[in-house]
């Protein structure tokens, strides 16, 4: 195993307060970008090629160039830390051990952008966590980090939390921002993109949380440096959350480009049992999931995950060891879909209701060998026809699953059709 | 019906934002923590105050799946079933539950201490199998040890 220095989650005791985190060289890298041109802050994130790690892997750098730099309207920044899909559990994490570097990120990238107000976004379940995220930004304005003219620079800027409250879809970007306003969380039509139209009508960037944990150490160390970390094109360290059929599963910081296997058995410590792995779905449950055969040198980055077939999202990787019950799993992550979709697109509200159905045929050895094509039939007709990309979630899981493990179908068909 | 002091909370946190209607989800929060649960009279009460129609307020509360329109039990158990819970058997921790709770999922005990709830991805998959009670999570259970916990509640 490479053991290396962990920089969003460091091995620091009482990392969350306020006075170890500066002894530590906390709020330096605010300070420092203060001393430089916003858009000198903005094009340090760009070189160092940090991608966004909410799950799409967008280039953060770029992200914060669409936002206008003159504007008569106010800028928003809307963080990300819904944290609602299935195997993801890293920003939770993040609120508890390291709060001021998410902090500092915030103030960073409110300033490379002229933003005078950012809000927090978390779901409500982590009512605990929000009460740590909010202890953090107080002491920060108590000691004048947040709010009218910061240290004397004449920049200004609030950061508010704002509490979700059991929804999967105000995770999706335009959703979340509908729920800030009071709204139901029903996704926006794109275009305009948020940093034209997003909150109340205005510029608005939206940023997963770990994404601005990794920018004040753009700021700290350079963009040179950072993008040495990890694989090229998607450098950085990287929290990985593991869970299932592992011995030790948990959140581990690591640099991106660790092979998958590593991750399992050295990492997380291997399978219980000395059982053989069957399974993973590598980052979160909307991403397609991989046989065991398939997984030699495949790594935690998003080209090599791509060349699998499959992707980064949100690094929640999920094990399954051979006695896995794989149709089981699939029925219940149709069955959150299902329950998560927003119900504005007929393709996605009802289509995830049938994919459930039918999955639940196959459940009960009541299907037919036609409903191995009919759920592909289904899921085809879901993706690329909503408005967001819930719908491909609820879909690419089916069709990796008909592709990769036929056979599984195969076993769960009625006595009577075999 | 929200008290005083929760009216001026709503009201301060409404100058978080430039338009009133975005202060509902919080007021929606704060109504909840002083009831448990938001009566259709709370719910008409933050609508004047924000100047919503109680329609929309209602659509709001029924949107999303932690706003509470019925009282629950004293204590809402809230059972992660998703699929990373499932792999390290859920589906024992729920039936333990259900059967120490006397209540199934999706109900109230009869003698209102229990609310059982099974619910999606809580965001502690790295501690499965877990628990929710109210705010405070429980991880890594097996049936005994969530028997345990929830014979310990007075
Ligand atoms: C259904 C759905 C749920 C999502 N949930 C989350 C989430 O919980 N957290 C998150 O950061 N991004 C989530 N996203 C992605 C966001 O839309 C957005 O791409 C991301 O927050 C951007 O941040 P990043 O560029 O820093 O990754 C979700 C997307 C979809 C379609």
């Amino acid at each position: 195993m490479t053991q290396t220095e962990h920089y969003i989650l460091p091995d620091i005791p009482e990392y969350h307060r306020i006075d170890v985190y500066e002894s530590n060289g906390g709020y330096a890298a605010f300070r420092k970008a203060l001393g430089m041109k916003p858009d000198e802050v903005t094009d340090e994130v760009k070189k160092s090629n940090l991608r966004g790690r909410g799950g799409a892997c967008f280039p953060t750098g770029l992200k914060w160039t669409f936002m206008p730099k003159t504007s008569d309207k106010p800028k928003y920044l809307a963080v990300n830390g819904d944290e609602s899909e299935p195997g993801t559990f890293k920003d939770r994490q993040i609120f508890e051990q390291n709060p001021h570097q998410l902090i500092e990120g915030i103030l960073i990238g409110c300033y490379a952008m002229g933003i005078t107000v950012a809000y927090v976004y978390i779901r409500g379940e982590y009512g605990k966590w929000i009460k740590m995220l909010q202890a953090a930004v107080d002491a920060a304005y108590e000691k004048g980090y947040i709010g009218k003219n910061i240290l004397g620079s004449g920049f200004s800027t609030e950061i508010y939390l704002h509490k979700g409250a059991g929804a999967y879809i105000c995770g999706e970007e335009s959703s979340l921002m509908n729920s800030i306003e009071g709204e139901r969380g029903y996704p926006r039509i794109k275009p305009p993109f948020p940093a034209q139209r997003g909150l109340w009508g205005c510029p608005t960037t939206i940023n997963n949380v770990e994404t601005m944990t990794n920018v004040p150490l753009i700021i700290t160390k350079g963009w040179e440096w950072y993008s040495k970390i990890g694989n090229v094109k998607h450098p950085g360290p990287i929290l990985v959350g593991i869970s299932g059929h592992v011995n030790k599963p948990g959140v581990y910081e690591v640099p991106t480009g660790v092979p998958l296997l590593e991750l399992i058995h050295t990492y997380a410590g291997g399978i219980p049992g000395d059982k053989k792995l069957k399974a993973v779905i590598p980052g979160g449950s909307s991403t397609m999931i991989l046989r065991a055969d398939q997984l030699d040198g495949v790594c935690m980055d998003a080209d090599s995950l791509k060349a699998a077939g499959s992707s980064v999202g949100t690094a929640g990787l999920i094990v399954m060891d051979e006695e896995t019950d794989l149709i089981r799993i699939l029925s219940r992550l149709a069955k959150f879909y299902h329950h998560e979709s927003c119900g504005q697109c007929t393709p996605c509200r009802e289509g995830t209701g049938w994919l459930h159905k039918v999955l639940e045929r196959f459940e009960h050895h009541q299907a037919k060998t036609e409903d191995i094509d009919l759920l592909l039939d289904i899921a085809n007709n879901i993706e690329g026809n909503t408005i967001c990309a819930l719908g491909d979630a609820a879909a690419w899981p089916v069709q990796s699953m008909v592709r990769r493990f036929r056979g599984e179908f195969e076993k769960c068909l009625a006595p009577a059709s075999h | 019906m929200l008290n005083e002091e929760n009216l001026k909370k709503i009201e301060e946190i409404g100058k978080r934002y430039p338009e009133a209607k975005a202060a509902l989800l919080p007021a929606l929060w704060i109504a909840q923590e002083q009831d448990g649960w938001i009566s259709e009279e709370t719910m008409k009460q933050i609508g004047d105050l924000l100047g919503l129609p109680y329609g929309h307020v209602l659509g709001v509360v029924t949107f999303y799946t932690m706003f509470n329109s019925k009282p629950l039990g004293t204590y809402h158990i809230e059972v992660c079933t998703n699929a990373s819970c499932q792999l390290r058997g859920s589906d024992k921790i729920l039936r333990k539950v259900e059967h120490v709770c006397s209540a199934g999922a999706g109900h109230t005990s009869p003698d209102g201490k229990w609310t059982v709830n099974e619910v999606e991805c809580m965001g502690a998959c790295g501690g499965a199998p877990m628990i929710a009670i109210g705010e405070e999570y429980y991880e890594n259970l097996t049936p005994d040890k969530v028997e345990e916990i929830l014979r310990k509640l007075p």
